[in-house]
């Protein structure tokens, strides 16, 4: 899930490409140039058109939408058929409920930071007058380390920061701090979270580099002519524009670290009671005693996640519209 | 005033000098604790037991055959579709769109969950029934998975190149459909495919959730088992993954790079 959003990073790569390849095909022979624009579609019978797109969506069908509704429909379902809310209410037993909370807790704490923590880069490299070399050095890194999610991530941290980790060992040895003593934890919740940044902040960097490279410096300048500070040049002109980005952002990151199994999965066993991992754990096993409760925990991650989606394709409208 | 650019570039350099140390100790940290192998002194020695480790070639194999059929079905799903919304029904676009975003919404482990109910041994289509059944169904998760990356990576292609004009061209000169795709649209988007095929290869090489849940022998599943059994093995595997989606990344930058370069030839 973690890779997705490297789009932001790859299109404005090829945008760029735009000009040659048109020019490429302007010089290929166009015998139908004189033919009225739009012309091409009407002499086709309708059906035939449909056609072109019916593997796409006979595939969308089969392997997305209807293996989701089934377990939507399950939800509201009880073992023989009957249409019931028992599994809606199932999942407000203290162990299921308490698993929402955990994730909800660690996406939004990964989020937040994350999204604090790459703004910051991404200004950092966009607007913060380094070399020139920094911000293609930057995203394209951030393009790796958005997709270094799942399993070998959770390796990663616990080489660092696991009881036997480099850092672990190094503080313990030149510092004489047991970060252990003091109740941290890899396996723990601001262990996951510190793992998880480790593809949020990246992930955050793509997302809001485009936004901050969209800032006209005479915006800035007119700010200073009018004698206007630093701080309110943020305050009234930077962050009105940004806000709706960066919030978009972090939404995203919150439904990325929601959905993510793998690194938690590897990184905790299933020591750590989070949504995906009980989800994991109750279709290996039906840990719940309930299949049905189970589609009810699913219904309520899409749920969670489809909402943090909407408010990003909100915000993004805004942004676009701005941008028009 | 004549302060302030001193001071913020400040601020930018401390600011990247943290994310540099965040983002580069473990990646040391991993590569150094991958060498610990051998007491007392460093070694390549686990490198040497994961590459020898008859598992690590079965499944690491058998991802790189499921992350190229998923590249395969993924293209001919996606160029043919993507080609006949841009010429003939611009209308679809974003209904196309909508469904190629879906799967960032839907959790993977919530669409396997579906397939394991719908797809049963018991069920009108019985995917999870046999093992080739199971792979076929493991590809198509795949490419459900890839479906976002794939899509907007040859949508963004196809923007690129005049469709239309192309199209008419190839027609005139009596070409069929399948004559216009295959040596008309393929050879222009090339670059465009190739930086979705990469980034597919990376997503799919060491996911873990759908092949460990379909119960496949895949690099995932391996890599979890041993990262619960093994002390040194898994910092090794975890240096190889890191090179590996490193090289996938590398390799889009490189294309990209040659389709700009092109023309000038």
């Amino acid at each position: 899930m973690a890779v997705c959003h490297a789009r932001f990073y790859f299109s404005d790569r090829q945008s760029r490409s735009l000009f040659d390849t048109r020019e490429l095909q302007v010089s290929a022979p166009s015998p139908s140039a004189s033919l009225p624009a739009g012309a091409g579609p009407q002499p086709r019978p309708l059906p035939l058109n449909w056609l072109g797109v019916l593997p796409f969506f006979l595939f969308a069908l089969l392997f997305m939408l209807l293996p989701t509704a089934y377990l939507m429909v399950g939800a509201f379902q009880d073992a023989e058929g009957h249409f019931t809310l028992a599994n809606l209410a199932g999942l407000l037993e203290p162990n299921v409920l308490n698993a929402y909370w955990i994730s909800f807790r660690i996406s939004v704490a990964s989020a937040l930071t994350g999204g604090l923590l790459g703004f910051l880069l991404a200004w950092a490299a966009v607007l913060g007058k380094l070399p020139a070399w920094i911000r293609p050095t930057l995203m394209t890194f951030s393009g790796v380390a958005s997709n270094f999610a799942g399993v070998p991530l959770a390796f990663a941290f616990l080489a660092t920061l696991g009881r036997m980790g480099l850092v672990t060992v190094l503080l313990r040895t030149y510092l004489d701090i047991n970060i252990y003593s003091t109740g941290f934890s890899i396996l723990s919740f601001t262990g996951l979270t510190l793992t998880y940044l480790y593809f949020q902040i990246p992930l955050m960097v793509l997302i809001v580099t485009p936004a901050l490279e969209g800032l006209k410096k005479e915006w800035r300048e007119a700010c200073d002519c009018l004698g206007g500070s630093t701080l309110q040049y943020w305050r009234y002109i930077a962050m009105p524009v940004l806000w709706p980005s960066i919030l978009g952002a972090m939404l995203l990151l919150f439904a990325n670290a929601f959905g993510a199994v793998a690194t938690a999965y590897a990184l905790t066993g299933s020591s750590l009671n989070i949504v995906p991992i009980l989800l994991y754990a109750q279709i290996r096993g039906d840990v719940l005693h309930n299949p049905n409760l189970g589609y009810a925990m699913a219904l309520g991650m899409i749920v969670i996640t489809g909402l943090a989606n909407a408010g990003y394709m909100v915000l993004r409208s805004k942004t676009d519209r701005r941008g028009a | 005033m004549n302060n302030a650019p001193r001071e913020s570039r400040l601020g930018a350099w401390i600011a990247m000098g943290l994310g540099t140390l965040y983002f580069l100790l473990p990646l040391i940290a991993t590569f150094e604790f991958s060498l610990r192998m051998k007491r007392g002194e460093y070694s390549f020695e686990a490198y040497k037991v994961v590459f020898g480790d008859p598992l690590f070639q079965a499944t690491f194999g058998y991802s790189i055959v499921m992350a190229l059929a998923t590249i395969a079905v993924g293209v001919l799903l996606v160029v043919p579709t993507a080609y006949w919304v841009h010429l003939r029904m611009p209308k679809l676009r974003p209904l196309v769109e909508f469904i190629t975003l879906l799967p960032l919404v839907i959790p993977a482990i919530v669409i396997v969950f579906g397939y394991l109910r719908m797809y049963n041994s018991s069920s009108i289509l019985p995917l999870t029934g046999s093992e080739h059944a199971t792979d076929f169904l493991l590809v198509c998760s795949y490419v459900t998975l890839s479906l976002p990356y794939m899509y907007r990576s040859v949508d963004t292609g196809l923007r690129t190149i005049d469709v239309r004009t192309l199209t008419e061209a190839a027609e005139v000169l009596g070409a069929r459909r399948a004559t216009i795709l295959l040596r008309v649209i393929f050879p222009n988007i090339t670059s465009a495919i190739l930086s979705g095929a990469f980034l597919t290869f990376a997503v799919v090489i060491g996911e873990f959730t759908m092949a460990s849940l379909l119960d496949r022998p895949a690099f995932g599943p391996y890599l979890q088992l041993i990262g619960a059994n093994r002390a040194y093995e898994p910092s090794a595997l975890a240096v190889i993954a890191f090179l590996v989606t490193w090289a996938s990344m590398g390799l889009i930058n490189v294309f990209g790079r040659n389709s700009r370069r092109q023309p000038n030839r």
